[in-house]
């Protein structure tokens, strides 16, 4: 599964994308998120305010409880500032 | 048209090239998004030198195609256009273009900024300021899902 982060997410996790095994007990993004926390100070730096970023799977906005599977492109980032 | 690039861009050049042997088309509403001087960092006011703007490609150009056709949806649009730039920008430059024609102007009107409404809450885009204070990462306004919000029916885009 490929993972990105843009913005003060990439900044704090260090990282603007990485590719990672699922874990067979992770089914959900917010499973997902769990999983990313235990991975360092910087994931949890980033995922803070769970309430505050969005999440998109395969280039689409989802909600946390939106399934995640092997092959997915996942997005984690702030709210977006364009325009 | 969805277009997000590095490049500035004419809006002359670009309004041309939009209208260009449509004579059905009645008026052309244009919205040009330009780096402003100054933002607010906790509450004041503070010069700002430069904007670097991010985004996820692949995904920005989704959003911009759903927002786009869900405009043509909604009024009966002849010709319209998105520009979005990304990278280094300085004040005064020129960020966003959004140009919708019509045959008459209220669709043209509507349709702008409903596509900039839209364009500002979904479209995956973060704008990094370099003010004295350091780089500051500029915060989603309420006044923005407000204005979003008027426009929201049961099918929305990118929802």
């Amino acid at each position: 599964m490929k993972i990105l982060y843009f913005a003060w997410m990439r900044q704090r996790i260090g990282l603007s994308s990485e590719t990672v095994e699922l874990p067979a007990d992770v089914a959900t993004v917010d499973g997902l998120i769990d999983w990313l926390i235990g991975r360092g100070e910087g994931y949890g730096a980033a995922f803070e305010k769970r309430d505050v970023i969005r999440a998109a799977v395969n280039q689409d906005y989802v909600p946390f409880d939106h399934p995640v599977a092997d092959g997915d492109e996942i997005a984690f980032f702030p709210p977006v500032t364009g325009g | 048209m969805i277009r997000v690039q590095e490049d500035d861009f004419d809006i002359g050049v670009e309004i041309a090239a939009l209208t260009a042997e449509k004579t059905t088309i009645g008026g052309v509403a244009t919205f040009t998004g330009l780096v402003r001087d100054m933002a607010p960092v906790d509450g004041a006011d503070q010069p700002v030198s430069a904007m670097t703007l991010e985004h996820y490609p692949g995904m920005t150009e989704k959003k911009l195609g759903e927002i786009e056709a869900e405009a043509n949806r909604r009024w009966p649009l002849d010709a319209s256009l998105i520009i979005h730039r990304y990278g280094r920008l300085e004040p005064g430059d020129q960020i966003v273009l959004v140009a919708c024609a019509s045959a008459h102007r209220q669709a043209a009107f509507d349709a702008c900024q409903f596509l900039m409404d839209w364009l500002k809450t979904d479209a995956p885009f973060w704008k990094l300021e370099d003010t004295d204070a350091g780089g500051v990462w500029v915060e989603t306004r309420a006044t923005d899902d407000a204005a979003a919000a008027r426009w929201k029916r049961e099918s929305e885009p990118g929802e």
